[in-house]
């Protein structure tokens, strides 16, 4: 597996598409900073580009590398390689070079604007762990819609659509009933809710770091008086990474069954 | 070296291989051939692990292929399609696949003089050409010294140089004692090859012999023909 890992990553990492959204982040941190000033209000700013942005580009990324590289995969998969680890390696290739464009791409012009000595520091590194999170968890969602699609435009169709679901459209039915519903006591369903979709999640593991009440939202503050600032982030950041482990092992086990 | 034994497949409501039995000896070079669809590809990738089989069973040297992965060591492997990540260059690509398979071996330098593959060495993949591409996956596939060689539609793209020099290569091998399956559209690449075949019509094995028998059944006196005329056989 660390073969095969190591082989994607050093295949993607040359692609120039992992130059182009590196390049992006590494303008938009620029941009941020020039344009707020100031560190704590350029990563909430960012948070809200990342959460949203993160999960397409991954989603996008992992359908296209998997399709792409489809023809290789039938070279490996003639190979005295397992299978999981073919699919597994290619899977965190991907979602590493994502990762670390990210990583890189903003940590560089917030190290040069002195975030080490300010103390937004600890924000912005929960901020990058959450970015890679997302693009682990949406990588891995990727594969499995790529593994069960033969059809490109279809996987393709399916990746967007679940892009679409997660960030826009699960948030408007969450509102939607919530309003209907009003006369009910929803604090167990909104909590459950948003265990449910990673960026919400995500949204709310930020916020309660961020510690900025007006930003909470409906959820954000259920979590803080449910569970406490730290249990809070603690139970989030624990599904979180069950939100990669559940996807990985569908993964796994798709990959054993299939026929190439 | 190969044992197939009432091998099903089913792709949807296709029923693509419909009980194949089939058992290759060690030395021996059989060509499988048949129509487009006939479940030629799908017959070499069961054995590779590829395609995993409804029912029935297949050993490779007397071990199952199921859950399992290390009998493909016993394999070469040449795809239909040459298709590589596009930002490795060829010689990572090599070193990549030695490495894949703890396999240091030195043949690949032999093959890049025979194939003129040297100033192609630090192109990338990408930006090849089909023929080209094709060698490098000929390359990839005679590099290592495995007792079993697969080859599924070798001749693509290849021109006429190469052509001879892969014919070549095939009867090295087979004078080592390789045991080689080969599908090919080509009647003269496979006459020149082999004087075994296995001809499959619609997921069924249709016939199994040699090339005179072959002849001698349908009549005809010249292989093309032959072949061609199985299918009318097959109405009687």
């Amino acid at each position: 597996m660390i073969k095969i890992l190591k082989y994607s990553f050093y295949d993607l990492i040359r692609s120039r598409w992992t130059y182009v959204y590196f390049a992006f982040y590494l303008l938009l941190g620029i941009v941020l900073l020039f344009l707020n000033n100031d560190l704590s209000k350029a990563v909430i700013t960012l948070m809200n580009v990342i959460i949203i942005l993160v999960p397409l580009i991954s989603t996008v990324f992992g359908v296209m590398y998997y399709y792409n590289s489809r023809e290789f995969t039938e070279l490996l998969l003639a190979q005295p390689v397992k299978r999981s680890s073919i699919f597994i390696g290619q899977y965190l290739g991907v979602a590493l070079s994502l990762s670390i464009s990210l990583v890189v791409g903003l940590g560089l012009p917030f190290i040069f604007y002195g975030i080490f000595k300010s103390v937004a520091i600890w924000d912005f590194v929960l901020l990058l762990v959450t970015g890679t999170f997302l693009s682990l968890i949406f990588t891995a969602l990727s594969f499995n819609i790529a593994l069960a699609n033969e059809n490109r435009i279809k996987g393709f169709g399916y990746a967007i659509l679940l892009w679409l679901f997660m960030a826009v459209i699960y948030d408007g039915l969450f509102l939607i009933s919530l309003l209907i519903f009003e006369e009910y006591p929803l604090d167990t369903f909104s909590i459950a809710a948003t265990l449910f979709n990673p960026i919400d999640l995500s949204r709310v593991l930020i916020l309660l770091k961020l510690d900025i009440s007006a930003l909470l939202g409906y959820t954000g503050a259920l979590f803080q008086k449910f569970f406490g600032t730290y249990f809070g982030m603690l139970i989030s950041s624990a599904v979180l990474v069950l939100w990669v482990i559940v996807p990985s092992f569908f993964i796994y086990r798709r990959s054993r069954r299939k026929d190439f | 070296m190969v044992q197939i034994e009432g091998l099903h497949k089913k792709f949807g409501r296709n029923e693509v291989l419909q009980g194949i039995d089939l058992e290759i000896g060690r030395g021996e070079i059989f060509a499988i051939l048949g129509p487009n669809g006939s479940g030629k590809t799908t017959l070499i990738k069961s054995v590779l692990g590829m395609v995993i089989p409804n029912t029935g069973s297949i050993h490779v040297n007397g071990h199952s292929i199921k859950k399992n992965h290390r009998y493909r060591n016993e394999i070469d492997y040449l795809p239909q399609i040459a298709n590589f990540p596009s930002n490795l260059r060829v010689n990572e690509l090599i070193r990549m696949i030695k490495d894949l398979r703890n396999d240091p071996s030195e043949k690949d330098q032999e093959l890049i003089e025979l194939f003129g593959l040297k100033p192609y060495l630090n192109k990338k993949l990408g930006t090849l050409s089909g023929g080209t591409k094709q060698k490098v996956n000929i390359l990839l596939t005679f590099m290592f010294d495995s007792p079993l060689l697969i080859l599924d539609e070798p001749t693509t793209g290849l021109d006429p140089i190469s052509l001879i020099r892969l014919k070549e290569l095939l009867t090295s091998e087979k004078e080592k004692g390789k045991t080689i399956l080969v599908t090919s559209h080509i009647m003269s690449f496979v006459e020149s090859v082999t004087s075994k075949i296995v001809y499959l019509l619609e997921g069924k094995i249709y016939f199994k012999g040699s090339i005179p028998e072959l002849k001698a059944r349908t009549k005809q006196p010249d292989f093309e023909h032959a072949i061609a005329s199985i299918l009318t056989l097959a109405d009687d």
